[in-house]
């Protein structure tokens, strides 16, 4: 290849920083628009939630991974492939509930927050990355999985990592099909 | 790789979104291009920074669009501008025979009224690029036959 090993590398954080970039301006352009941080919170999981349905095709096509046979495996598929694939971190996954469907993936580096110091003071309820949330969502709810997906902690609100929450609600016609 | 996808889905994801808040609110199209457009503005002067970090000094007018062509252009959307010409006297056109945001859209003129809401971003990009670099510009697009677009 004409360019050396070290400016591919460069480019690949560059058209990261790019897509960074671009969501910040989104947030930035939602704030403006919207007075409400509920309303720029809800927006932000709309758009993530028409993201996710479409990014889920594009995750099978270049992973070909089988199909998760539990709630945890798809737990860690989420957390050790997708977040690896297109945000380049691998959080880590812990179960925190009894019967299995409540799990939080703990990101200590969010690159969405790059160039984010801190939020402004009116803002102070505002998921920064709650794009994040909708795509889960959208996408897990494109292989037949409903979940619930919240921001448990915000290392942008003081919080010393960022945690998100995926509960996974169970239907009853699921667990009949999984016994055969 | 995987990052364009994510950037190609959220570019489009923010075209619907902002048209359809405006379809809601009181708002009219014009808006929701320069919204789009002073977004790319803001994102092209960041990454500018970013990329000219460590390359040198560039010698002219000429020098940076080309540039702008090759090194910009391969690095946001994975190729090259096919075509650059030049009236020497201030004009320049970039001609992109498969603008990677729209190769998804269509082969030929269905949908060619909606190209132009796709291509305001990428007119705020350059002209936010072109701004940090020190060159006050105006960019417009125009799409006969997708997905090329001038």
């Amino acid at each position: 290849m004409s360019q050396s090993p070290g400016r591919k590398q460069e480019n690949h954080k560059i058209s990261r920083e790019l897509f960074v970039l671009t969501y910040g301006a989104l947030v930035a352009q939602l704030c403006k628009d919207y007075e409400k941080d509920e309303d720029v919170n809800a927006c932000l999981d709309r758009m993530g939630y028409s993201i996710g349905i479409r990014l889920i095709d594009d995750f099978l096509a270049r992973s070909a991974v089988k199909k998760c046979r539990s709630y945890s495996e798809t737990a860690d598929m989420i957390a050790q492939v997708a977040f690896k694939m297109y945000l380049g971190v691998t959080p880590s996954v812990s179960c925190s509930s009894a019967t299995g469907n409540e799990f939080s993936l703990i990101l200590d580096k969010n690159p969405l927050v790059d160039f984010v110091e801190e939020l402004p003071a009116e803002r102070s309820s505002l998921c920064y990355c709650n794009l994040l949330c909708g795509v889960i969502r959208g996408a897990l709810e494109m292989v037949h999985l409903a979940a619930e997906v919240t921001f448990l902690q915000d290392r942008l609100k003081g919080d010393a990592v960022t945690e998100i929450g995926i509960t996974f609600l169970r239907k009853p016609e699921d667990r009949k099909h999984r016994r055969n | 790789m995987a990052d364009e996808t994510l950037f190609l889905l959220l570019h489009s994801e923010m075209v619907a979104g902002l048209y359809r808040a405006a379809e809601q609110g009181e708002g009219e199209n014009g808006r929701c291009t320069t919204k789009l457009e002073s977004m790319g503005f803001r994102v092209g002067q960041g990454l500018i920074e970013r990329f000219t970090k460590d390359t040198a000094r560039f010698k002219d007018e000429l020098d940076i669009m080309k540039f702008i062509c090759k090194d910009f252009w391969t690095t946001v959307f994975k190729k090259q501008i096919d075509n650059l010409r030049t009236n020497h006297q201030g004009i320049y056109v970039l001609q992109d025979n498969k603008f990677r945001l729209l190769t998804q859209m269509s082969a030929g003129k269905q949908y060619l009224e909606h190209a132009p809401k796709y291509l305001a971003f990428t007119c705020g990009l350059i002209r936010g690029g072109l701004s940090n670099l020190g060159i006050k510009s105006i960019v417009t697009a125009e799409v006969s036959s997708m997905p090329a677009c001038k």
